[in-house]
């Protein structure tokens, strides 16, 4: 059986790219001090075209190509923010971030805090991040295990149209700095959204559970949750009902959300693409034993993607988790003791 | 390097003013001069404004009484550390002294004098080296970033807020302090860089003390000189003794100035040396011997200038006690401020790490208040 929802008018399909870049143009359109800046983000418009056009609307003082160095891109943006300006910086790929970590975890994260409060950064640092589009090496990595072990910084991703537009705008609009991971293989994902109306979404700290279910919870974020959602609805046939929560932000981490499901359906699964030992996933499972020990039928699983460099192209699809691999992962809940 | 070896040292100096600053199109201004430029002890001193000398001369030797002083707490076990500007004076206070109000100071670790002498209290400066907080002051206050202390990240942040302030139309100067090593690290490269394409209104100061802890220059760069490096970025390069401070105040105010009226970005390579160790942890007799030392006592800012201004007459016994009266009067103060228990909460440590507080941090917040509270019931069942 299939329902088809009725659309408001206005509603058309729209990817995420253009959600994200809607949300920058509404921005900078509303707060004169919102400045974007990054490597070909002008003209170009960005390699994945996020910023299409900012550079046209708004001129090149507010949507700046600079000079290709991330510690200087990061750093700079640092003094802008000192200033009073709210930068927008990209980062043009996942492993192209690490030249700006000195900049990132010794002054962003920590200039709230060494100043007492004096001077917030309200710095956003809009990654691309994660695989399975085919880039060769240092094109997909999924980065967000150093983030999230930073003091000071907010790690959000999203991974539907509406929480592109949404948590961007939030991030923009947050006192501190925040790294926006975007799952760079959802870019041209779409839904009925509309620019003209965008949907209100959930704030930074708050996860969504995306589907109900009673048999199990799984746990994902950004690129995962779709496929997740395609396990989810495959699961179903071997009788298993699951729930899915998309924790939308990492920093801070929405415990409650997580707890709660955990503890209506007592079997939880973690997914994500990033490395296992030392991953997000080793942490929101150790958050679960603490926090549902006594609502467990079976130990909190993971799955991840292996602890290994991101592979080459033709190789991804092994490392990345996939529907089959969860849903073995999933049959592992039936624990016999 | 010694006195002796240094370019120019002792023999003819300069007795031109420095040539004016010419648009970047045209390559070859961007060229330092071969030698560090002089005023102190040549023609050139003929044209000081004795006002201003006068009031230089009493900050140096404040600036050499605060460093004795924050020396002294270090032994005393009130500072955890403190990297000692004797000998490099000139360039802490020249650096001050040449920056309107509006404008901001991006300061290396070892460039508390600097911040003092631009009006920031002693204490304050220091709260960093005494481990009561990080930054003791409002940067915005008092237009003075956080002492940097990884070298050289405090660069491209000067780049940013300069190019800020521009964008929003305000006239507003930025100058970064580095040392020699600091050269070398790749925020250095990065933000003279950015300063130069975006013609930012920054003024770096390189102060070369000879040393990155125990290395030498000749071990941190192959470059003639470091004022050289300005060349491939497109700003002019300006070499200068950093010893001298008339010299100092001239070079600093003319990039300023050149900053202020749309002119871009200069970089100045000051050369002097640090007469002490790197810090009161360090040992200076492993890397370099007394002799090298005693060359550079004999170039000593202080008395380059009192020579000078007695010379001319411009300074006498009255005055040179003035100034040693008011450099007590300072680090009593000082000595009272830093004697004075710091107010510690230990609760402190979970805020401003986030705009709000994060469930896991009030959690832990807790945590420790428990702890906390239990030490102090004990304490109280045991009196
Ligand atoms: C990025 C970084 N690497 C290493 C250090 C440790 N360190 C502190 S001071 C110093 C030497 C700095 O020398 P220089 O830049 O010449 O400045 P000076 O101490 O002479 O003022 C070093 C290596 C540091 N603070 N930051």
């Amino acid at each position: 059986m299939t329902t088809v929802a009725v659309k408001p008018a206005t509603t058309k399909p729209a990817t995420m790219a253009q959600a994200l870049n809607r949300a920058m143009r509404d921005a900078m359109a509303e707060d004169p001090t919102v400045h974007v800046m990054g490597e070909d983000v002008g003209a170009l418009g960005g390699v994945f075209r996020i910023t299409d056009g900012l550079a046209k609307e708004f001129g090149e003082d507010r949507c700046t190509d600079t000079p290709l160095a991330e510690a200087g891109i990061l750093g700079a943006a640092v003094g802008m923010a000192m200033y009073g300006l709210r930068p927008v910086v990209e980062m043009q790929f996942d492993a192209f971030a690490y030249p700006a970590f000195e900049q990132l975890i010794s002054h962003v994260a920590k200039m709230r805090n060494r100043t007492r409060g004096a001077m917030p950064l309200p710095i956003t640092i809009r990654v691309p991040y994660g695989g399975g589009i085919g880039g060769v090496e240092h094109h997909c990595d999924s980065s967000e295990a150093y983030y999230v072990a930073t003091p000071g910084l907010t790690v959000v991703t999203p991974a539907t149209v509406e929480d592109a537009y949404g948590l961007l705008r939030a991030s923009i609009a947050s006192d501190d700095p925040v790294i926006f991971l975007e799952p760079k293989r959802l870019y041209w994902s779409k839904s009925d959204w509309s620019p003209e109306a965008p949907a209100a979404v959930p704030g930074i700290g708050e996860a969504l559970v995306r589907r109900t279910g009673t048999s199990a919870t799984l746990i994902t974020y950004g690129p995962s949750l779709p496929v997740c959602m395609e396990a989810a609805e495959a699961a179903r046939e071997e009788g298993w009902d699951l729930e899915v929560v998309d924790l939308r932000s990492l920093v801070p981490f929405d415990e409650e959300t997580v707890v709660a499901s955990v503890r209506r359906t007592g079997r939880a699964v973690v997914v994500h693409e990033s490395g296992g030992f030392g991953g997000p996933g080793a942490e929101i499972a150790a958050r679960i034993t603490e926090r549902c020990f006594h609502h467990l039928e079976a130990p909190v699983l993971r799955v991840t993607g292996f602890d290994i460099p991101y592979p080459p192209p033709m190789l991804e699809k092994y490392h990345l988790p996939g529907v089959d691999r969860i849903l073995d992962t999933v049959a592992r809940l039936q624990w016999e003791n | 390097m010694t006195v002796q070896e240094l370019p120019g040292a002792g023999a003819s100096h300069r007795s031109t003013p420095p040539p004016a600053w010419r648009p970047r199109t045209d390559a070859a201004p961007l060229l330092p001069d071969p030698e560090p430029y002089r005023v102190l002890g040549t023609p050139a001193a003929d044209r000081l404004d004795p006002e201003l000398m006068r009031r230089c001369y009493a900050e140096l030797v404040r600036g050499r009484r605060y460093n004795a002083q924050a020396t002294a707490l270090t032994r005393q076990g009130r500072l955890a550390v403190y990297p000692s500007t004797v000998g490099q004076e000139a360039c802490e206070i020249a650096a001050a002294m040449v920056l309107e109000e509006q404008d901001w100071l991006f300061p290396s670790y070892r460039d508390t004098l600097a911040a003092v002498a631009r009006g920031l209290d002693p204490v304050q400066a220091l709260t960093l080296l005494r481990g009561d907080w990080h930054t003791g002051y409002d940067p915005r206050e008092h237009r003075i970033a956080p002492l940097s202390t990884p070298l050289a990240t405090q660069l491209p942040h000067a780049v940013g807020l300069a190019h800020a302030a521009r964008l929003r139309g305000d006239d507003v100067v930025a100058l970064a302090m580095v040392g020699d090593g600091g050269t070398s690290e790749g925020d250095f490269h990065e933000a003279m860089n950015f300063a130069a394409v975006w013609q930012a209104p920054v003024v770096f100061l390189v102060q070369n003390n000879g040393f990155a802890i125990s290395v030498p220059l000749a071990k941190q760069t192959a470059a003639p000189t470091l004022a050289h490096k300005a060349v491939g970025y497109g700003m002019p390069g300006r070499l200068v003794d950093g010893n001298d401070i008339a010299a100092m105040h001239e070079v600093l105010s003319e990039a300023v100035r050149r900053a202020r009226s749309g002119g871009g970005p200069t970089m100045i390579e000051a050369v002097t040396y640090r007469i002490e160790a790197h810090t009161n942890a360090d040992d200076a007799t492993r890397y370099r011997g007394d002799a090298e030392v005693e060359a550079w006592k004999a170039h000593d800012p202080i008395d380059l200038l009192e020579r000078e201004l007695t010379a001319r007459g411009l300074l006498d016994e009255a005055g040179i006690k003035a100034a040693k009266d008011a450099a007590e009067a300072m680090a009593a103060a000082l000595r009272d401020g830093m004697n004075a228990e710091p107010v510690i909460d230990p609760m402190d440590l979970f805020e401003n790490v986030y705009a709000q507080q994060t469930g896991r941090l009030r959690e832990q917040a807790a945590m420790l208040r428990a702890e906390l509270d239990a030490a102090e019931q004990e304490e109280g069942d045991g009196s």
